[in-house]
């Protein structure tokens, strides 16, 4: 037990740094708070600096099989705790003054935690727990804002995860059911036998119950609203972070099925729906985080399409890992701008950025080009990848409608991009809040990450 | 060698994106920079020899993604290297141009260096996904140009227009490499192993699917009718420099993109579907030139002709593509036109576009009608003017006479009927004397009065291009000794 322990690091570092982040913040006075925060950015920091010392050891399972710590499981800790500390060192400027600013840092930590135990799950009862432990705290972290908004989007939030989590766990119990084992590697075979229909109905509750921490269709309805409403660094940390972990579970799950066809088609349709919808309502969205938010969405069906080929393609799993790095980085910086300029809800409030703050500016662009999938940026390695992937495991329909939302999804982002360089509008009310240091340097240091991940994207590839 | 050429200028775009450098200095360093590179292009010219089938000259390959087989695989051949050397020259001629210009001198400066290595990549890349970055970076660079520096209250509408529709015809391609990537036999996106694989050989279907998301991809690019509707407005905002390396540069990516990739790896369905090729040339020829002849607008109607022009490339390749008819010598004579004509065109619109944005510059308009009688006040713009318009409708002499000249050779020699192309020619001509006439000609009037004649700048940036075009006019055989080789070589490549 005590090499298992071992191999799990850099969750025991984030939840060990949850609890003394906890405890200092319990009893540091209101104007020392500062110290909590430095402590649980701290503690993603180490977590993602210990989390690559495993990487390339051979894949174990621990626990009695229960967590796999392989590539995926590897990748899962980077991207996350990476994520997690870009969070956190762009969003202090958002909660600091306020009452909650420990308790906030805390249920990230432990978020990111529960993330983590969703991407690594070996074991349906274990997927189930940690979708619990990423779900709960998201809760409280959006209803901590204390706006109206806040409060509607938590509750909305809350009953959306309630009924996923229960559908989840029927999917858990049927399969469970009707294998006589929770643990992936052992269902292929213990399933073999049963009838088809009912394993397929089992697959597609876990798996819907995963699209809602994807943020996904059908489980989508939550993000634009908590991106909007939440705190900024909650908005990020929401959006950013416990996905990730769903769409790294949803590809064991079809990997595990003894038939994975009508899983897969299922994940397909789901990918197809999930990036048209997002796309098509993001063209509306002023708000610039709401309309981040329905990106966010888009983006998932574009991470949702490797899940549908995943045994059909051996480019599957490579395409998905990278994609996830690739998202975190490139969605974090774009959040990030939005934090360091707190007072701008409108997109017209961006116009004549470029002359005021160059560096902002660009870090801006290349974060929304980026999510484009405009070369050379880490996503468009990504979306390559995951459409040569389709292609590849038969699905050339998907490999299609990759292409076309990429470009549906242009026009929002440039609606965006355009008022940035031109002249400031003398007529338009400037908001008064300043520029917030912390979080636009976060945003120019994930925005320089995403095109180097691009550039080197073959040397990332070659180790997934 | 070649990356030194592809990435001098990228260097120094970063390097001008430094605040502090003087706005004086940012333009001198342009016009060094540009200087510099096309001395190497220069170099690796004068070194130049056609490598042998299945390879290229000055060769260079790193891994770059070979988990899915890209890597960063550069070279040179017969088809490329003319239109490496137009691009450095168009872009030289541009720094100098814009010697004068005071709206954000370093920021252009460095924005134009940028658009000189994306374009200069595309041409020199060996691998779809080198190729495809370059291409669309081309279209990100040409957006912050039109949408930066465009004038008219519309440029934000229109460089969102050419974003737009340049983007999904970019998408296409990409989805049309995936295809050829995902069909061949070990996957890969290097252009030189597709050609010799020919992944789709044999599954017209799938093949022919292929060949449509690449022919769209480079359709909207060169772009052809019907996918041209972005160009007009993009050009009537685009300032002068923009519009000379939009239409002279720019365009050539779609026209290289058949040459290189189409016909080369997919020569089946190029066969398949070379008819409908050849028509959509006729009636870009046609239709460019038909609506050219009904514009207003000096600068709308240059844009035009490029469709017009363009028309004449795609013809050429289509013909390229019919196989069982006629002989490959004509075949041959076709392509060697088509080739010529992307670099004399280059040379002659990125002139003629230098030349009418003296025009806006000076009377703030492009109507045809606000001038006349200019011969008087601006001798040297209607000289220089005058030989771009001769130029560019195919007077011999002139580079678009030797590129015209070959393409209808070749093209009516493998199927008669395309000679029907040839009113183009006589709309152009048509279009050219009368804009010539009611620009120049008659009595000085309206923004002509007190027109300032051209400057330095704008003589020696302009001038140069049409010598050129003169020279290859004259002395062709600087040019076909280059692309003939490789015209062969690609005849014989579709032809399997």
């Amino acid at each position: 037990m005590g090499m298992d322990a071992w191999a799990m690091l850099p969750e025991i570092v984030l939840i060990a740094g949850a609890l003394v982040v906890l405890l200092s913040g319990s009893f540091l006075p209101r104007s020392r708070q500062g110290v909590a925060y430095g402590i649980a950015t701290a503690t993603a920091l180490l977590s993602a600096a210990v989390a690559p010392m495993t990487f390339g050891a051979a894949p174990e399972a621990v626990f009695a099989g229960n967590y796999l710590v392989d590539t995926t499981t590897q990748v899962a800790r980077i991207a996350v705790t990476g994520a997690t500390a870009l969070v956190l060192l762009a969003g202090r400027g958002s909660i600091a003054g306020s009452p909650r600013e420990s308790e906030t840092t805390v249920l990230v930590l432990l978020g990111a935690a529960g993330t983590l135990v969703v991407a690594g799950a070996g074991d349906l009862l274990v997927l189930a727990v940690g979708f619990l432990l990423a779900s709960v705290p998201l809760y409280g972290l959006i209803g901590l804002a204390g706006t109206a908004r806040a409060a509607e989007a938590s509750l909305k939030t809350y009953l959306l995860g309630a009924l996923f989590g229960i559908v989840l766990l029927l999917g858990v119990t049927l399969l469970t059911g009707l294998s006589g084992t929770s643990v992936y590697s052992e269902l292929p075979v213990a399933l073999a036998d049963a009838p088809g229909g009912a394993v397929t109905v089992g697959a597609a509750a876990v798996l819907s119950g995963l699209m809602f921490k994807a943020g996904a269709v059908p489980g989508h309805f939550w993000v634009p609203d908590s991106a909007q409403g939440a705190n900024g660094l909650v908005a990020t940390f929401l959006t950013t972070v416990p996905k990730l972990g769903a769409f790294l579970a949803a590809f064991r799950i079809v990997e595990a099925l003894p038939d994975p066809a009508p899983a897969a088609v299922f994940v397909g349709v789901l990918a197809l729906l999930t990036m048209t919808l997002g796309n098509l309502a993001a063209y509306t969205q002023d708000d610039p985080r709401r309309l981040l938010g329905w990106s966010t969405v888009g983006q998932a069906g574009f991470l949702l399409v490797p899940v549908a080929v995943a045994t059909t393609s051996t480019l599957a799993l490579p395409a998905l890992l990278f994609y996830v790095l690739a998202y975190a980085v490139t969605n974090a910086a774009a959040f990030s701008v939005t934090l360091a300029l707190p007072g701008f809800r409108s997109l017209a409030d961006y116009r004549g950025l470029a002359r005021r703050h160059p560096a902002l500016a660009a870090a801006l662009v290349v974060a929304l080009l980026g999510l484009v999938g405009t070369p050379p940026t880490a996503i468009f390695v990504g979306k390559l990848t995951v459409a040569a992937a389709a292609w590849q495991g038969g699905a050339v329909w998907l490999a299609v409608a990759v292409m076309a939302n990429s470009v549906i999804s242009l026009y929002y982002y440039l609606r965006w991009i355009i008022p940035l360089y031109r002249p400031a509008d003398p007529a338009h009310v400037e908001p008064t809040a300043p520029l917030r240091v912390g979080a636009a340097r976060t945003a120019v240091v994930a925005a320089a990450l995403s095109l180097l991940l691009g550039v080197a994207a073959g040397v990332v590839f070659s180790v997934l | 060698m070649l990356s030194a050429i592809v990435f001098l200028p990228l260097v120094a775009a970063l390097l001008l994106a430094v605040p502090a450098i003087p706005d004086r200095v940012a333009r001198w360093i342009w016009v060094a920079v540009a200087a510099v590179d096309l001395a190497l292009v220069a170099v690796v010219w004068a070194n130049f020899e056609e490598p042998p089938e299945g390879q290229l000259a000055f060769e260079e390959r790193l891994a770059w993604i070979p988990g899915v087989g890209a890597s960063y695989h550069i070279g040179v051949d017969g088809l490329s290297l003319p239109l490496v050397g137009m691009t450095a020259i168009v872009f030289l001629a541009c720094a100098i141009y814009a010697l004068r210009d005071d709206d954000r001198p370093r920021i252009q400066a460095a924005l134009f260096l940028f658009l000189q290595s994306v374009s200069l990549g595309v041409f020199v890349a060996a691998d779809l996904i080198l190729f495809f970055v370059f291409f669309d970076l081309s279209i990100v660079g040409m957006y912050f140009v039109i949408a930066g520096w465009g004038h008219g209250a519309t440029a934000g509408r229109s460089a969102l227009k050419f974003f737009l529709y340049t983007f999904l015809g970019s998408l296409a391609l990409l989805l049309g490499f995936i295809g050829l990537y995902v069909s061949a036999d070990t996957p890969t996106f290097d252009m030189v192993e597709l050609v010799e694989m020919m992944p789709l050989q044999g599954e017209p279907v799938i093949g022919g699917a292929v060949l449509a998301a690449i022919l769209i991809g480079l359709a909207v690019k060169t772009p052809t009718v019907p996918f041209h509707t972005w160009l007009p407005p993009a050009h009537t905002d685009a300032p002068a420099i923009g519009s000379a390396v939009l239409a002279g540069v720019l365009l050539k990516m779609g026209t290289y993109g058949f040459v290189r990739i189409a016909m080369p790896m997919l020569p089946e369905a190029w066969q398949d579907w070379a008819w409908p090729i050849i028509i959509v040339g006729v009636v870009s020829v046609l239709y460019g030139a038909l609506v050219a002849l009904a514009q207003r607008d000096v600068k709308r109607m240059v844009a035009y002709t490029s469709v017009n022009h363009m028309g004449y490339v795609v013809l050429a390749v289509g013909v390229a593509g019919l196989v069982g008819s006629g002989t490959d010598d004509a075949r041959r004579l076709a392509i060697v036109g088509a080739e010529t004509q992307m670099v004399s065109h280059g040379l002659i619109t990125a002139a003629l576009f230098l030349l009418v944005g003296v025009l806006r510059d000076r009377a703030g308009t492009y109507e045809l009608s606000a001038y006349g009688g200019l011969a008087g006040p601006a001798p040297r713009l209607t000289t220089l003017f005058a030989i771009g318009a001769f130029a560019s409708l195919g007077l011999p002499a002139f580079s678009g006479f030797i590129a015209e000249f070959q393409i209808f050779a070749g093209a009516v020699g493998t199927a008669p009927i395309t000679a029907v192309a040839l009113l183009g020619i006589l709309l152009t001509a048509a279009m050219f004397l009368r804009a010539v006439q009611r620009l120049f000609a008659g009595e000085t009037r309206g923004g002509s009065i007190g027109f300032r004649d051209l400057s330095a700048t704008e003589l020696w940036s302009a001038g140069p291009l049409l010598a050129l075009s003169l020279l290859i006019g004259v002395l062709p055989r600087v040019i076909l000794d280059v692309i003939e080789p490789a015209a062969a070589t690609l005849v014989d490549l579709v032809g399997r």
